[in-house]
């Protein structure tokens, strides 16, 4: 049974108009743990039944400092603290698993998804973002992949999903330096659909969604099909790859040192 | 072409307003950190703020270890 609306801890959602509106709303900045997850479950969950009432889905954040600071490191650090090497893997593994499960279901949903992002849409917040169909950008978003200097890639579909979007160049630069990038330059690389004013984002989401719902929905959602296949092959690589890089020591200082830092500039990798 | 002396005080011009701190108040030599109060994610906001502004692109591996406005102005000056 889907919930026509729901007000969580960490996001809600609501249908008006046909365009189903998911906002984040977590403290300090929308970071994904497992909290986050379960919600994003049950949103994933309600979609069968929000999407025969609507045409498309804008995901935006309520939080002033940004969409997303991405995977909940604090949380992940604590976790591996209090278990065993081989446990912990599981437990990333299960969690891997089913945020894959729950990005999958929301790419492949047959309405427009639409990011409205401003402020920091780091790591796994930009690979939330990177699963809807078209991003909006607020002009003060800034777009990163850190995860490099913890000893890890992206584990929520970053690579696959980017690959899928622009250029292996673009990707290699992103990824291997680690640099944050503005919201100018997203659209400059094709990422960004549109960039708007500060604090424009979510009205032009809107805007956009209201046209969308102009065209006849089964249309839509076929050449959505057509154009953009999930890369599952690559998706189940990726947790591999992840999980085979989580487990070395060098992962576990990462997260030591980023989760007791006191540097002015800890989002600097 | 921007001169150096130029970027630096369109760089103090830019925080204050965007910091809401007396521009007579900041002063070339010292730390922004402390002289605008900010912690990393407005850190973000600033270097978004002059990208936007000087149209350029500034890596933010380039900013680690830097503190004050004279030098955060010659790293943008070296990419107008």
């Amino acid at each position: 049974m889907g919930e026509k609306q729901f007000q969580g801890q960490a996001l809600s959602w609501q249908v008006q108009s046909g365009v189903i509106e998911l906002a984040l709303h977590r403290d300090p900045c929308n970071e994904l743990g497992t909290l986050s997850l379960g919600e994003l479950e049950r949103f994933a969950a309600a979609l069968d039944e929000l999407e025969k009432d609507a045409h498309a889905l804008i995901v935006y954040s309520e939080l002033k400092p940004g969409f997303c600071a991405g995977a909940d490191l604090r949380e992940l650090y604590q976790q591996s603290q209090t278990m065993e090497k081989s446990e912990a893997l599981r437990g990333v593994r299960d969690f891997l698993e089913r945020i894959h499960r729950v990005l999958n279901r929301i790419d492949a949903a047959p309405l427009t998804t639409i990011a409205a992002v401003h402020g920091v849409t780091f790591g796994g917040g930009f690979e939330l973002a990177l699963v809807c169909d078209l991003i909006i950008a607020d002009k003060m978003a800034r777009f990163c992949f850190p995860e490099l200097r913890l000893g890890l890639i992206p584990g929520f579909g970053g690579i696959p999903r980017l690959k899928r979007d622009v250029g292996n160049a673009v990707i290699r630069d992103l990824l291997l330096t680690g640099r944050s990038f503005n919201a100018a330059k997203a659209q400059q690389i094709g990422l960004a659909s549109q960039v708007v004013s500060e604090g424009e984002a979510l009205r032009a989401a809107r805007a956009t969604a209201e046209q969308i719902g102009k065209f006849d929905r089964q249309t839509a959602a076929a050449a959505k099909q057509f154009i953009k296949p999930v890369p599952l092959e690559e998706l189940r690589k990726e947790i591999d790859v992840f999980c085979e890089l989580f487990s070395r020591p060098a992962v576990q200082a990462g997260l030591k040192k980023f989760v007791q830092s006191t540097d002015a500039q800890p989002y600097l990798p | 072409m921007e001169t150096a002396e130029k970027t630096l005080d369109e760089i103090l011009t830019l925080a204050a307003a965007h910091f809401k701190v007396p521009r007579e108040k900041l002063s070339p030599d010292e730390d922004f950190f402390k002289a605008l109060g900010i912690d990393s994610l407005q850190t973000l906001d600033l270097l978004t703020k002059l990208e936007n502004h000087f149209r350029v692109e500034l890596p933010d591996y380039e900013l680690q270890g830097v503190t004050d406005f004279r030098t955060l102005a010659a790293r943008i000056q070296a990419r107008l």
